[in-house]
């Protein structure tokens, strides 16, 4: 039986990887970091989940103490830096001449991930897996295609599969922690909804507004969307606190509102909300990490003018179509 | 500065007291997100935030100490499937070092036609459209916008400006990270069978309200055309700004 188990047991694997050639560099505190990840993924729900919790903090405690940077090689600074340029324009004259002989066979088993992914999950419902759960499957597709798209690239490129995990913990070690942060958000988001942060929210904002004006209402909705997904950094969390606090007693409720309308709407007011906060890390601080940002809120600064400008459309269309 | 944020948690903490004694409700775990926001602030290490923020929140909801560890473990675990994306640096980073880069550089400077406004504007009109039906997974940041938007992009700016400099080049890579979002976020809700659709679906289903999923993704629609002009206005914007530029490198 085909299981999800199976696509982290993957993740864990290169991981553990990762971590070993992380200790062969003697980089320790990223050995230590990607080793107790490979745990938590190899070991999944079989650990005792307090375990993994004291595993967590130890993860955060190494993020926090910065020991994750990675430092040039440290004795001998001069020397190594202008030889390790050398080495830097050597690698990419390396790179050019492959480009040059590769030419667009190089775009194949970058496709094959997309493409892959997607045929198998367009081929589920033929296949002997066609009751399992559809997002569960599309990550056991997604998994298989990055699978076969590596052995394309290893094929490609000539290269061993000690290269391949060699270049995987190089863009691993570049992420950093950065690659931690979605999870850990999932995980807050999680402890928020135990906690009752949410409905507390929504029970403030309720008491503070002016209940009997409708136009009043639909700005503490909306502005309470967007404050509540940039704190949780999800407009799915946002959502639930936000219609049972204001949109269905007061709008719906009290002022009769249109409930496809405000629903669709108010959720994308809530990606506005996302598009602008620090606490959705895997679309705003990872990709500034992927793309060597100087700046790790560069993308959210590159966002900024759209998102205001698609909240004014939003609130511009919730109150001529909702209300 | 720093005296300042430091005065916040002090007086979030008194107006929670005092919310806090004129009605039931527990606001204590409340300060879970000024945590959140302060360490944001101070610039401290996310991570660490994070995991600060969800003790400090769930300690003042009274939960005990074990039962507040199994939580933090069992939702850290149930969220993996976050992370499954790495599965893809072992190919990227073995085609980088082959030149993917390179050559998706070289591929867009020998093609006139594509400009650096033209390619993040495709991009945008495909990436809102593949969302749109529901195909969310073909492309992001790890398999596509580093490998083959970026350089692209980057090398689209290089034919406008030979000598762009490092924050022009920052500003043209986080754009392309932007455009991806955007075209994802303002996509996907028009798909019926997508989570936010069902969500909505399902919170009002569970409300009384019964609708049809294609009456709420109709209403998404708008606002992915205008997500769609904004984008692109502001990619044209940034093409004219660099070219703009390069007129007064030349004047000099």
């Amino acid at each position: 039986m085909l299981r999800i188990e199976y696509v982290y047991w993957l993740c864990g694997a290169l991981l553990a990887a990762c971590a070993l050639h992380d200790l062969r560099a003697r980089r320790f505190a990223a050995a230590a970091f990607w080793g107790i990840l490979a745990v938590i993924f190899l070991g999944g729900d079989a650990l005792p989940a307090q375990g993994v919790g004291v595993s967590v903090i130890v993860l955060a405690l190494i993020a926090g103490s910065g020991a994750l940077r990675r430092a040039p090689a440290s004795v001998r600074a001069e020397p190594v830096e202008a030889r390790s340029i050398d080495a830097l324009r050597q690698a990419q004259g390396e790179r050019l001449a492959s480009a040059m002989r590769l030419g667009h066979r190089l775009f194949v088993p970058a496709l094959v991930i997309p493409f892959g992914t997607l045929a198998l999950s367009l081929a589920q419902p033929y296949s002997p897996w066609a009751t399992l759960d559809r997002s569960a499957f599309t990550l056991i597709a997604l998994a298989f295609a990055c699978f076969v798209a590596t052995l394309a690239a290893l094929w490609l490129t000539r290269s061993s599969p000690r290269n391949a995990v060699g270049e995987a913990s190089r863009l691993l070690d570049a992420l950093s922690w950065a690659a931690l942060l979605p999870m850990l958000l999932a995980m807050l988001g999680a402890v928020f909804a135990a906690t009752g942060v949410g409905g507390a929210i929504a029970h403030i904002v309720a008491a503070a507004i002016p209940t009997q004006s409708p136009i009043a209402c639909l700005l503490a909705f909306a502005f309470g969307m967007v404050a509540f997904t940039v704190i949780m950094g999800n407009a799915f969390a946002a959502f639930p606190v936000m219609m049972a606090g204001i949109g269905l007693p007061l709008l719906i409720g009290q002022h009769h509102a249109h409930a496809a309308a405000l629903g669709a709407l108010g959720m994308l007011t809530g990606y506005c909300g996302t598009l602008l906060t620090p606490m959705a890390a895997n679309f705003n601080i990872v990709p500034a990490a992927l793309l060597e940002l100087r700046d790790p809120n560069g993308v959210i600064r590159a966002q900024w003018p759209t998102a205001l400008a698609l909240l004014a459309v939003n609130f511009a269309m919730l109150w001529l179509f909702a209300l | 500065m720093l005296a300042m944020q430091g005065l916040t948690l002090p007086i979030a903490a008194a107006i929670i007291a005092w919310i806090g004694n004129h009605t039931t409700m527990n606001y204590w775990p409340l300060l879970g997100v000024a945590v959140v926001v302060i360490g944001f602030a101070v610039r401290a290490n996310p991570a660490l935030v994070v995991v600060i923020a969800g003790i400090v929140s769930g300690l003042l909801a009274g939960l005990p100490v074990p039962d507040l560890l199994a939580l933090i473990g069992n939702k850290f675990v149930a969220s993996r499937n976050l992370l499954v994306l790495l599965l893809t640096l072992p190919t990227i980073g073995l085609l980088e070092r082959a030149g993917l880069r390179e050559h998706a550089a070289a591929f867009i400077a020998r093609m006139r036609t594509f400009t650096l406004a033209r390619l993040l504007i495709a991009y945008l009109g495909v990436r809102q459209l593949l969302s749109m039906l529901g195909l969310t997974g073909i492309a992001g940041h790890p398999q596509t916008v580093r490998p083959l938007l970026a350089p692209m992009a980057e090398a689209a700016a290089e034919k406008i400006d030979p000598q762009l400099n490092a924050e022009d080049r920052d500003c043209v890579k986080a754009l392309c990270a932007a455009t991806d979002n955007i075209g994802l976020f303002f996509g996907e809700d028009v798909f019926i069978a997508f989570g936010a659709v069902l969500l909505i679906q399902g919170f009002y289903a569970q409300n009384g309200i019964n609708l049809d999923p294609r009456s709420i993704s109709l209403w998404a629609l708008p606002t992915a055309l205008a997500a769609f002009a904004i984008q692109s206005l502001r990619a044209l914007r940034l093409q004219r700004r660099l070219r703009d530029k390069r007129e007064s490198h030349a004047a000099h």
